[in-house]
């Protein structure tokens, strides 16, 4: 990682932090569905960054949410959790061209994108509903949130993507 | 032993992930709990600050539901001033002397959520306001909330929208009590269980608080009996009532602080101690 990286990923923590709790917790499109955008510091972390490190700062982003949004430490488990996994998940989207770093995110492309995205945003919405709604009495509102918050998360992190690519052309 | 430092090398983020997780799981797991102090809530002085700034910008964007509010209030506190003036009921003690059973704070809302399975709300008001854990919050039209967490200058309210909530409700035409939960559907619509099969409950009926906690004053607005059918044991009835608090739009509450809370559960708990 170079200076400039660290700067970089400093500010995105600290932007996303509040664009999330002050505007998107407070969406609630159809009573219930929010985006939680705040990932995108975890999946546009640096490919070559110390993985131990991006594990404790996603730790840390999820722990200031859940500060925020008094809900115990549902963030900071689901964010911890898809730091730990994304490794696997760039081998299995990126395939053999992540082995060799030559893989960039914002470059990559748009197919094995989306399959990266989907698949962590998912993964981290159903860790933290579940852990949220903690009863199996409401499962069908676990998968549905998880499904259409995940739509949105999904929605509104690609065109971010697409906003701050076009910047730095 | 070199053995086991090679195998903590090797394993390093996953032991981190590990530790970290089961940190995570535990503190959701506290904050499941209510009467445990909570490592981490948002009555504290950073998060409070933010959401108090703001709130001082979002304020102005209500401004004109709040003052029919308050008009709609002050008309309603007009009746009962008149109708107390018709009874002829002019206090003839001295009231500065008596202690009234309830005490009113008032305080602003600065955070308010909704659309989870566990909702809390955060106010303005904190230690130093007097404001302690277990009073109760409403607003001018009807239930909110219990406080669940007080730091010096914030506090934490568990919604009646929260999975954890159980409060005594009753009927107000023949005062059958049953509690008031949520099935996390709609935040508009909160149910009532536990009401005898033999009580008379028509659509519409109003629904308020039972005053057999030490929380609520009896007779607290909750909301309107929008409909009902018999439970699965066919014992009790499952009321959905349409509350008359727009639990997504709340501003300005009233904290409920009962002088005579210690008392009574001091009194209950002897007699627990006594069993």
């Amino acid at each position: 990682m170079q200076s400039n990286d660290i700067l970089i990923n400093i500010v995105r923590f600290i932007a996303l932090v509040f664009i999330q709790v002050l505007l998107l917790n407070n969406i609630n499109l159809g009573g219930y569905i929010n985006p939680f955008l705040y990932i995108y510091f975890i999946l546009l972390f640096p490919l070559d960054g110390n993985k131990s490190l991006l594990i404790f700062l996603s730790f840390l982003l999820g722990l200031s949410i859940d500060i925020f949004e008094d809900s115990g430490g549902v963030h900071a488990a689901a964010s911890a959790f898809i730091a730990y996994i994304r490794p696997i998940v760039l081998k299995y989207s990126f395939g053999v061209s992540y082995e060799y770093k030559s893989v960039k995110i914002k470059k990559a492309d748009t197919t094995e994108k989306i399959t990266y995205i989907t698949s962590l945003v998912l993964m981290h919405h159903f860790v933290m509903f579940s852990l949220e709604i903690f009863s199996f009495k409401h499962i069908p509102l676990l998968l549905k949130s998880t499904l259409f918050s995940g739509i949105f998360t999904i929605v509104l992190t690609m065109c971010t993507m697409i906003l701050f690519n076009r910047k730095s052309k | 032993m070199q053995q086991i430092i090679f195998f903590f090398i090797r394993n390093k983020n996953f032991l981190l992930f590990a530790v970290l997780f089961i940190i995570a799981i535990a503190l959701t797991i506290q904050s499941h709990n209510y009467h445990n102090n909570k490592f981490i809530s948002s009555a504290n002085v950073v998060t409070g600050g933010i959401y108090t700034v703001r709130n001082n910008i979002t304020d102005y964007f209500t401004l004109a539901k709040e003052n029919e509010d308050l008009l709609q209030e002050n008309l309603m506190l007009r009746k009962k001033l008149s109708q107390y003036k018709e009874l002829n009921l002019a206090p003839t003690l001295d009231s500065g002397n008596i202690l009234n059973k309830f005490e009113y704070y008032s305080a602003r809302v600065i955070n308010n959520n909704y659309s989870k399975t566990k909702n809390q709300l955060t106010l303005d008001k904190g230690r130093s306001d007097s404001i302690k854990r277990d009073y109760g919050v409403i607003s001018s039209k009807g239930i909110v909330g219990i406080v669940s967490d007080v730091s010096n200058n914030y506090s934490t309210v568990q919604s009646i929208l929260n999975t954890k909530s159980r409060i005594n409700a009753k009927l107000k035409k023949s005062s059958h009590f049953g509690s008031l939960i949520w099935n996390t559907k709609n935040p508009n619509i909160a149910q009532l269980i536990d009401i005898p099969r033999i009580a008379d409950i028509e659509k519409g009926d109003t629904i308020i608080t039972g005053g057999r906690s030490t929380i609520f004053p009896e007779g607290v607005l909750i909301g309107t009996v929008k409909d009902f059918h018999l439970d699965n044991d066919d014992n009790y009835y499952y009321v959905n009532i349409d509350l008359f608090n727009d639990m997504t739009s709340l501003e300005h509450v009233f904290l409920i602080k009962n002088n005579d809370a210690i008392e009574i559960n001091e009194l209950e708990k002897g007699v627990e101690d006594a069993e």
